[in-house]
C-alpha cells in the first residue's frame, strides 16, 4: 500500500494509506484528529475545511495522496500553545457564531482562509457570498457573519 | 465575575471545546477492537425479497458477519414500537403495522434497510455490501400523499386497507357547518404543506458496544432522548433490561426532532456487537441520511373559514391529508393530530373548529417531527388563510388579524380545540412587530423597488405554538404511551461547586451554558463552578430528552423544584449549625442568613458540614447535598408572536431575495437573550429554506429525486437576510421560571410571513396562493403567465 507523507500542525506524519483513502480519514481514522469532520458525501457542506499549504480545501474531495509533501493545518492546531485563541475563534465565541459546533471547525478554517485572501477587507454580502462553500443548520449565518466581519480588523492588525 | 443569572447574554461554556475541534461527536468515538457496519439498503421503493443471496460478500475480505430480517426474526427482535396511538373517529385503534428492523419479505421504500455487513474497515464492509444479491420482485408503489387514498391504490401493508392509518377528527361538525350557513363571507384555500429533510448537519451515527465479560451492552448514539432510546430498544426490540443497556448521547450535531426517534441502525449495531462479541460502529453517508432519517411536513389540507360582515371569524372547518411514510416513526401520529389540529385556533377568537384529518401510508421514508412538528403547518394553513381572507373580502390584512386577536385580557383563554392559554399579548408583538419592520413606510420601498425593475413585497404572520411539552396525564389520554415529564439531579459538592445531571439534551441550544445560569441564579454559584451533565443514561436518573422547545420550561422547571429541596435541606443544617430555628433561616445570594441578625453562613460552609457532618443534626438529615426532583407540566407553554418578511422579486429570473426580516417573539423568561435570538434567527433560516429552497421530492416511481445535498437546497449564507429579532414577553403563568420556550417559534412563524410577502410581491398579477417553495423557476413561470394575460387584456 502506499505511503503520504505530509505535515499536519506542524508535525510530520508518513502513513500508510489506501490509494483511495481520503485526506479526512486520513487526519480522522489514522491520525486520530477528529476536529475535521464529514456533513456529506457531494462536496457540498464545508465541514471538512483544513488549510492545505495555506488555503481552504475540503478534506472530503481530495485524497490523501494528493496531499503528500504538503503542510496541513486543522482546527485543532489553530489556538496557541498556551490556548490563546486565534481571533477567528474568539469572534465565534463572542459572536455566538456556532450552536451544534458541527459546521464550525470547516466554518472557521473557510472564514480564516475567506479573510486572508481579501486584505481589503470585505463587506457582509461579500462575506455571505464568500461561505458558500459552508452549510450550517443550526444558525442561519446571522452571527458567523458577523463575526467574520469582527475578526477582519484583528486578523489583519496582526 | 459579571453577572452570570437569568438574563444575562453570558458567552457559552460549550465553545471552546467546538472552536478547538474537541467536541466528542458519535462518529470522533472509536472503542477498542471496533468494526464497521454498513446498510444494504433498498433501491426500489417496493418489492418482495424473493431471496438474498450473500456468498460472495460473505468472502470478501475483512468480512466478519451479514445479517439479515430472517436472522434478526429468529431471535425475535421485535419492531420498532410507535410511541404514540390514535384512535380513529369510530374510536378503533389506527393501523399499526409491524416495522422490522430489517426489512422482512418486502421492502417498502427506497432505503429500507435489507442486510447488514459487519467488516474490519468500513471501506470492505461498503464493498461487501455491494456484493450480496438481492432477487426482488417489484411490486406498483404509491409516494404522493393525494394518491394513497385513490380507489385501487398500492397497498403498502397487507392489511391495511386503502392505506389509511387514521381517519380522526377533531370538533363539531354540525356546530361548525351551522356557522358557516349564515356567513357573510366563506373563504376557502387550498394549499400543501411540502415534505422536508430536516438535515442536521452531523449524519446520523451509532456504536454498539457489548462487554464480554459482565453481559452490559452500551449504545453510543446521535440522540436527543437517550433514556428514551434505552427504553424503547431496550422493552420493545431488544429485550436488555434496563441495568444492563446503557445509551450514551456525546455531542450531537443538531437534531431538529430527526434525532428524537429510535431508529433500526441503533438496535442492529447493539444486537450485532453482541454476536460478533466486539463494538460496531455504524455512520450514515449524507445520502444514507436523505433516505433513512425521518422527513417532516407533507400535509395536504383544504381550509375554510366562515367570516362575518366586519371580518370576524365565526368557524374554521379543515380537511387534512398526512403522510405517515412507509412505517410509523416514533412520534408520528401525534404530529398532524395533537400538535397541529389544536394549534388551529392560533391566536384568534374562532368560536367553532372543526378539523378532520386522514393519515396514510406510502412507499417513502417514515415522517415525524422536525422543527415545529405540526404547529408550522396550523400556522402556515392559518397565516395563509387570512391573508386570502383580506384578498378576497378587501379588509385589510393587519386590521383582520386585530380585529379577531384574543385579547390580552382575556387569559387564560379556552380554546375550542382543547387547550388552554395561558397568557400571551398579541396586540403588542404585533405593534412592535410592525414598528420595527417599518410597515407603513412599506409602499414607498415598493415604489423605489420598482423603479429598479423588482418586485417588492410585505408579508405578516401572527402566531402562536404550543410547547414545553407536556403534562402526562393529559398527553396520556391523547394516546402517548410514555410520561413527558423531565427530571434533575443537582450536586452540591463539598466545597460548594455544582453538578446539574440533566434529563435533557443539548445538541445546539446551549444547555451547558443557560441551565448553569439557572443555578447561579438560585444558588448564588458562579458560573465557573457549576457544570452540566447530559445525554448518558449512565450517569442521569431518567429523562425524556429534548424537543417540543421543553429543555428549559420543563427540564428548567425540575432544576428549579431540585434546587428549592437544597435550600430546603441547607436552611436545616444552617439552623443547627447557627443555633436558630428554621423558619428564622433566609437564603439568598449563596448565603444562609438568621433573619433579623448578621449571623450568616455560606452554601459551602453549608455543603461541607453536610458532607463532613461532624457538627450535624445526624439523627434528623441524612448527610449529603445531591437532591433530584421529577417535574411534569401543569399546561403546555404557549409562546407566540409576528413575524414580517420583506422581499424583492427579480421579474426577470424569478429569484425572491429576502430583503428584511423581523421577529418580535413572546418566548416568556429569557434566561440567555445572546442564545434565545441565536434559536430564533437560526429556527427563522429553516422557516425560510422551506419557504423559498427544500423540497423532497419523489417521482411516480418512487424514487426521492432530490435526495442529496446536491439536488435537495440547504440554504446557505447569501440566500439569507440579517435577521431583525427582538422579544416582547408575557411571564408563563404554571411554570415557576415563567419560560416558555424559544427553539422552535423561528420556524414556526416565518414560513406565512415569507409566502405572504412574495404573494403580495406578485398581486398585481392576480395571484392569490401560491405553494411552498416558491422556487424561482416556479415564480418566473407565474410573473410570464402574469404578464402575458395582462397583455391580452
Ligand atoms: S464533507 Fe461535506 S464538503 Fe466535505
Ligand atoms: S452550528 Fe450546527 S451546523 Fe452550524
Amino acid at each position: 500500500m502506499p505511503q503520504v507523507t505530509l505535515t499536519v500542525n506542524g508535525k510530520q506524519h508518513t502513513v500508510t494509506v489506501e490509494a483511495r483513502t481520503l485526506l479526512v480519514e486520513l487526519l480522522r481514522e489514522k491520525l486520530g484528529l477528529t476536529g475535521t469532520h464529514v456533513g456529506c458525501d457531494t462536496s457540498q457542506c464545508g465541514a471538512c475545511v483544513v488549510h492545505v499549504d495555506g488555503i481552504a480545501a475540503k478534506t472530503c474531495t481530495m485524497l490523501a495522496l494528493q496531499a503528500d509533501g504538503t503542510s496541513v493545518a486543522t482546527i485543532e492546531g489553530l489556538a496557541a500553545a498556551d490556548g490563546t485563541l486565534h481571533p477567528m475563534q474568539e469572534m465565534f465565541r463572542e459572536h455566538h457564531a456556532l450552536q451544534c459546533g458541527f459546521c464550525t471547525p470547516g466554518m472557521v478554517m473557510s472564514a480564516i482562509d475567506l479573510v486572508n485572501s481579501h486584505p481589503e477587507g470585505m463587506t457582509e454580502r461579500e462575506i455571505r457570498e464568500g461561505l458558500e462553500g459552508n452549510l450550517c443548520r443550526c444558525t442561519g449565518y446571522h452571527n458567523i457573519v458577523k463575526a467574520i466581519a469582527a475578526a477582519q480588523p484583528l486578523m489583519h492588525a496582526k | 465575575m459579571g453577572f452570570e443569572g437569568i438574563g444575562a447574554s453570558v458567552r457559552r461554556k460549550e465553545d471552546v471545546r467546538f472552536l478547538s475541534g474537541r467536541g466528542n461527536y458519535t462518529d470522533d468515538i472509536n472503542r477498542p477492537g471496533q468494526l464497521y457496519a454498513v446498510m444494504r439498503r433498498a433501491d426500489r421503493p417496493h418489492a418482495t425479497i424473493d431471496a438474498i443471496d450473500t456468498t460472495a460478500a460473505s468472502k470478501a475480505p475483512g468480512v466478519v458477519a451479514i445479517f439479515t430480517g430472517a436472522d434478526m426474526a429468529k431471535e425475535e427482535i421485535g419492531g420498532l414500537p410507535c410511541g404514540w396511538q390514535i384512535h380513529n373517529k369510530d374510536g378503533s385503534p389506527m393501523a399499526e403495522p409491524p416495522h422490522p428492523v430489517l426489512a422482512v419479505g418486502k421492502v417498502r421504500h427506497v432505503g429500507d434497510p435489507v442486510a447488514v455487513v459487519i467488516a474490519e474497515t468500513k471501506q470492505q464492509a461498503r464493498d461487501a455490501a455491494e456484493l450480496i444479491a438481492i432477487a426482488y420482485t417489484d411490486l406498483p408503489s404509491v409516494s404522493s400523499t393525494t394518491d394513497a387514498l385513490a380507489p385501487g391504490a398500492p397497498e403498502v401493508h397487507d392489511g391495511v386497507a386503502g392505506n389509511l392509518c387514521y381517519d380522526w377528527h377533531i370538533g363539531d361538525k354540525a356546530v361548525v357547518d351551522a356557522a358557516f350557513a349564515g356567513a357573510a363571507h366563506v373563504v376557502r384555500l387550498d394549499l400543501v404543506n411540502n415534505r422536508l429533510v430536516p438535515n442536521a448537519m452531523e449524519p446520523r451515527a451509532a456504536i454498539g458496544d457489548y462487554d464480554t465479560s459482565s453481559g452490559d451492552y452500551t449504545l453510543y448514539t446521535t440522540s436527543q432522548n437517550p433514556h428514551v432510546i434505552r427504553l424503547l430498544m431496550g422493552a420493545f426490540v431488544l429485550h436488555i433490561p434496563e441495568n444492563k443497556l446503557r445509551v450514551v448521547a456525546p455531542d450531537v450535531g443538531g437534531g431538529f426532532g430527526s434525532k428524537i426517534y429510535h431508529y433500526a441502525e441503533e438496535a442492529i449495531v447493539t444486537w450485532a456487537s453482541a454476536k460478533v462479541r466486539r463494538p460496531v460502529k455504524w455512520t450514515a453517508d449524507r445520502t444514507e441520511s436523505f433516505m433513512s432519517d425521518a422527513h417532516g411536513r407533507d400535509h395536504v389540507s383544504t381550509a375554510e373559514m366562515a367570516v362575518d360582515k366586519e371580518g370576524k371569524f365565526l368557524g374554521l372547518r379543515i380537511t387534512t391529508l398526512a403522510n405517515m411514510g412507509a412505517y410509523l416513526s416514533t412520534f408520528a401520529p401525534c404530529v398532524p393530530t395533537y400538535l397541529y389540529a389544536t394549534l388551529l385556533a392560533g391566536v384568534y377568537t374562532t368560536p367553532v373548529i372543526y378539523c378532520n384529518v386522514k393519515a396514510v401510508f406510502t412507499n417513502t421514508v417514515p415522517v415525524d417531527a422536525y422543527r415545529g412538528a405540526g404547529r408550522p403547518e396550523a400556522t402556515f394553513l392559518l397565516e395563509r388563510l387570512v391573508d386570502c381572507i383580506a384578498h378576497d373580502t378587501g379588509l385589510d390584512r393587519v386590521e383582520i388579524r386585530r380585529k379577531n386577536f384574543i385579547p390580552a385580557d382575556a387569559f387564560p383563554y379556552q380554546t375550542p380545540v382543547a387547550l388552554a392559554y395561558d397568557s400571551g399579548d398579541y396586540q403588542t408583538t404585533l405593534r412592535v412587530a410592525l414598528k420595527n419592520a417599518d410597515w407603513d413606510g412599506f409602499e414607498a420601498r415598493r415604489a423605489a423597488a420598482k423603479s429598479r425593475g423588482k418586485l417588492r413585497g410585505i408579508g405578516i404572520s401572527t402566531y402562536l405554538e404550543a410547547c414545553g411539552i407536556a403534562p402526562s396525564a393529559v398527553v396520556g389520554s391523547l394516546g402517548a404511551r410514555a410520561g413527558l415529564y423531565e427530571v434533575a439531579n443537582i450536586r452540591v459538592h463539598p466545597t460548594g461547586s455544582v453538578t446539574v445531571f440533566t434529563g435533557t439534551h443539548s445538541h445546539g441550544q446551549g444547555h451547558e451554558t443557560t441551565l448553569a445560569q439557572l443555578v447561579c441564579d438560585q444558588l448564588g454559584v458562579p458560573l465557573s463552578q457549576v457544570d452540566v451533565v447530559h445525554g448518558d443514561t449512565a450517569k442521569i436518573p431518567f429523562g425524556m430528552g429534548t424537543y417540543g422547545s421543553r429543555s428549559l420550561a420543563v427540564g428548567g422547571s425540575a432544576m428549579v423544584k431540585a434546587m428549592d429541596k437544597i435550600i430546603a435541606k441547607g436552611k436545616k443544617i444552617a439552623a443547627h449549625l447557627m443555633e436558630a430555628a428554621v423558619e428564622d433561616i433566609e437564603f439568598a445570594d449563596n448565603t444562609f442568613k438568621v433573619a433579623g441578625t448578621d449571623k450568616t453562613k455560606s452554601l459551602t460552609d453549608i455543603s461541607l458540614a453536610a458532607y463532613v457532618p461532624h457538627n450535624y443534626p445526624i439523627d434528623e438529615i441524612e448527610p449529603g447535598l445531591d437532591e433530584t426532583a421529577f417535574y411534569d407540566p401543569k399546561n403546555f407553554t404557549f409562546p407566540g408572536g409576528c413575524h414580517i418578511a420583506e422581499v424583492e422579486i427579480d421579474p426577470e429570473t424569478g429569484v425572491t431575495e429576502v430583503i428584511n426580516f423581523t421577529a418580535v417573539d413572546d418566548v416568556g423568561r429569557v434566561v440567555n437573550p445572546m442564545i434565545v435570538e441565536g434559536q430564533i434567527q437560526g429556527g427563522v433560516a429553516q422557516g425560510i429554506g422551506q419557504a423559498l429552497l427544500e423540497s423532497a421530492i419523489y417521482d411516480k416511481q418512487g424514487q426521492l429525486l432530490s435526495g442529496s445535498m446536491m439536488d435537495y437546497t440547504m440554504p446557505r449564507a447569501d440566500n439569507l437576510p440579517n435577521f431583525n429579532v427582538s422579544t416582547e414577553n408575557t411571564m408563563c403563568t404554571h411554570n415557576p421560571l415563567g419560560s416558555k420556550g424559544c427553539g422552535e417559534d423561528g420556524a414556526i412563524g416565518s414560513p406565512p410571513a415569507i409566502m405572504n410577502a412574495v404573494i403580495d410581491a406578485l398581486r398585481e398579477y392576480g395571484v392569490r396562493h401560491i405553494d411552498m417553495p416558491a422556487t424561482g423557476p416556479k415564480l418566473w413561470s407565474i410573473i410570464q403567465a402574469g404578464q402575458t394575460k395582462m397583455a391580452a387584456e
